[in-house]
């Protein structure tokens, strides 16, 4: 598709150029494996060392031994949780957020089933923790607080160092994991400066390839394994490296370091003049969580009154891809549960897409998203059996 | 991403029917903004025939493309022959709704179903006191009824408490009415059971010896074996293998797998098949 218009970098990039070009050379001529003894192996060896240098200075870690490649973002937030609780089996208490991504949600819920007790910490209308529950919420009995650093659908970047203090404060033995995935390559990680234990990210999201993502460990921090083998990653993950995808990861990292100016200028512009422009010319749209402290790439805007899957059909048919957290598109009935953790009113909520830009946006893109999405909107807007409250809607806004 | 039909798309892209009717004779409704679907849907009768439809939908591309294709197959029709159609017969006209997708065919059929009762209303007063069973809600998350599963399970053959989810959405939110929807299916198929048509002895010996040769020795005849009725005691079936299934080690299985399974779905599910030599 050549007027492709892809709004959905939340959900996964595509692979940078020089990043696949990074990743050739291990897939065609150094396909040794990086544990081999032979001259032959130095070249994979050197690639796994070196990335591991560049994910170090990514998180601005203290170590590289602090750094772990794991598969992608679940597997490094399973290995982070499952990993401090089995250090801690004393301990049966865990803290996390009613907006944390799914592969997190899903996991407490099991770890519910099997006898730990989990807090859920809420969020105002504007996506903000509570950070008194969360406060009010740790005792001598937590193991873990687990929160992520942004939410993948609103962008709201919660206050990190903040939390960690309140934890700290609190417990010191309580450990803190930071799923990261919606931040790395949108603004600098500095896991020392905020106090972080584990921290997970995921390649796929920042232009390196699906199948590849790493979990930084403090020195202090103990965890078990999930996958028990060889002696890879200082035995805590086995499995011989994947050295092409480390290399592309490290590519990837490189690039995000260099371009994260721009994602706080160029990228963020662009997201503001979407989101004023949507604003601006139809009457029936709103920004969910519209504050200024989110990630630079993201905007959440819930049409009222009318289906966000049906909007992204038509948006679909002129090349243009956004998300919804409407409960049509996943197949599950019910909608988004970040936004209903916000309390966003049901006439909007499920009318609610998400666009996220990347560094490859351009701002001709942004115009004719601009130029059409007055059409789409009218045209739904058109078919919705709740016309009077639209025109009321539209006296009050229009 | 949804594999829509062609007609589905044609329908969400180019929606027929659309916007109300003023002076409507009858205006039905189904769904709720809460719910994430809502359909609302205007007839036109004169003389017994549905001269004009309209809609209007807040819902994804399966629930307008639903209510679009209604429009225009009830229009021209007579009301009697409107009564008659089924949430399956506007998912076939579409040319088939992914599964998860069934409950936007259902919101079609209740939204009509809705404006017709009002129509009756309107026209029969006396009629109109034939008392309706008071419905009972068993999703309170969705607010579906025991008729509406009680309906959905009798126009699309459906079996398990996921595919009562996918047709009527009930029990896919906080998932608490699932043990009340699987005690609905059963009593269902319960009722369905006691109600087939009793078999005198005689017609139930003709049906086994028929079902036995045109059904299940053909099969058998297929692998160079065969199978002969010998005799019939109550529920149990005494039955000869003959050909290469004599003496063949699977035949034990052939037995209950193949031959006791096919008698137990058409005849009769307390019938047990035994070997004699």
């Amino acid at each position: 598709m050549s007027n492709l218009i892809y709004l959905d970098n939340n959900a996964t990039t595509k692979v940078a150029a020089e990043v696949l070009d990074s990743m050739m050379p291990y897939f065609k001529e150094e396909y040794a494996n990086p544990s081999s003894v032979y001259e032959f192996a130095k070249r994979s060896n050197h690639a796994v060392r070196e990335a591991r240098g560049v994910l170090k200075d990514f998180v601005n870690a203290a170590n590289e031994k602090e750094i772990i490649f794991t598969s992608c973002g679940s597997e490094s937030a399973n290995m982070a949780i499952r990993g401090v609780l089995n250090m801690n089996k004393n301990k049966r208490h865990i803290i996390t957020t009613k907006v944390e991504h799914p592969c997190v949600l899903n996991l407490y819920q099991t770890l519910e089933k099997e006898g730990y007790k989990v807090d859920y910490i809420g969020v105002n209308a504007n996506g903000e923790l509570d950070l008194a529950q969360l406060e009010q919420a740790i005792n001598y009995d937590t193991a873990l607080v687990s929160i992520m650093y942004a939410n993948n659908e609103t962008g709201v970047i919660f206050p990190i160092e903040k939390i960690s203090e309140i934890i700290k404060s609190k417990n010191k033995e309580t450990k803190f994991f930071v799923d990261a995935v919606q931040v790395a390559g949108k603004i600098p990680i500095d896991v020392q400066a905020a106090g972080i234990d584990l921290l997970g990210i995921s390649g796929h999201k920042f232009h390196a390839p699906k199948g590849i993502g790493a979990l930084y460990v403090n020195s202090k921090t103990l965890i078990t394994p999930l996958i028990i083998g060889g002696h890879q990653e200082r035995g805590k993950r086995a499995g011989t490296e994947n050295v092409p995808y480390i290399a592309g990861l490290a590519k990837a990292a490189e690039l995000a370091i260099d371009g994260l100016r721009a994602e706080a200028t160029v990228v963020k512009r662009l997201r503001d003049k979407l989101e004023s422009g949507i604003l601006k010319n139809i009457y029936n749209a709103r920004v969910n969580a519209g504050i200024s402290n989110r990630v630079p790439n993201t905007t959440n805007i819930g049409f009222e009154y009318i289906e966000g899957e049906l909007i992204l059909l038509h948006m679909s048919d002129l090349g243009i891809c956004a998300s919804s957290g409407s409960a049509c598109t996943s197949g599950s009935l019910e909608p988004s549960h970040v936004l209903r953790a916000m309390n966003v009113p049901f006439t909007a909520i499920h009318g609610s897409i998400r666009f996220s830009l990347s560094r490859y946006t351009t701002e001709s893109e942004i115009d004719r998203v601009l130029e059409v999405m007055p059409g789409i909107i009218n045209k739904i807007t058109a078919l919705s059996p709740y016309q009077d409250e639209l025109a009321n809607l539209k006296r009050l806004r229009g | 991403m949804w594999d829509y039909s062609e007609k589905v798309m044609d329908h969400y892209r180019n929606p027929r029917n659309v916007g109300k009717i003023d002076n409507a004779d009858a205006i039905g409704e189904a769904g709720s903004l809460a719910c994430g679907d809502s359909l609302k849907i205007y007839l036109k009768i004169q003389n017994g025939i549905v001269t004009d439809a309209k809609f209007q939908t807040f819902g994804c591309g399966s629930a307008v493309a639903s209510s679009s294709i209604l429009t225009e197959m009830i229009i021209g029709k007579s009301v009697e022959e409107v009564k008659k159609i089924t949430n399956k017969d506007i998912a076939d006209q579409l040319g088939g709704l992914p599964p998860e997708k069934m409950h936007c065919s259902v919101m079609g059929y209740e939204a009509l179903e809705d404006a017709l009762h009002n129509f009756d209303d309107m026209t029969d007063l006396d009629d109109l006191r034939e008392e309706k069973p008071k419905e009972k809600i068993v999703c309170t998350c969705f607010g579906v009824t025991e008729n509406q599963i009680w309906d959905a399970i009798k126009v699309n053959g459906l079996k398990t408490v996921e595919e009562i989810t996918n047709y009527t959405k009930a029990g896919g939110a906080c998932g608490k009415c699932k043990g009340l929807i699987k005690d609905i299916i059963e009593t269902y198929y319960k009722k369905e059971e006691a109600e087939k048509p009793q078999l005198s002895p005689a017609q139930r010996i003709l049906k086994i010896n028929n079902i036995i040769e045109t059904q299940i020795s053909p099969e058998l005849r297929k692998d160079g074996g065969d199978i002969t009725l010998v005799d019939i005691q109550d529920n149990k079936v005494l039955v000869k293998l003959r050909g290469k299934c004599s003496g063949c080690k699977n035949s034990h299985l052939t037995l209950k797998a193949f031959v006791e399974s096919t008698l137990r779905e058409t005849v009769d599910s307390a019938i047990v098949v035994i070997e004699v030599a």
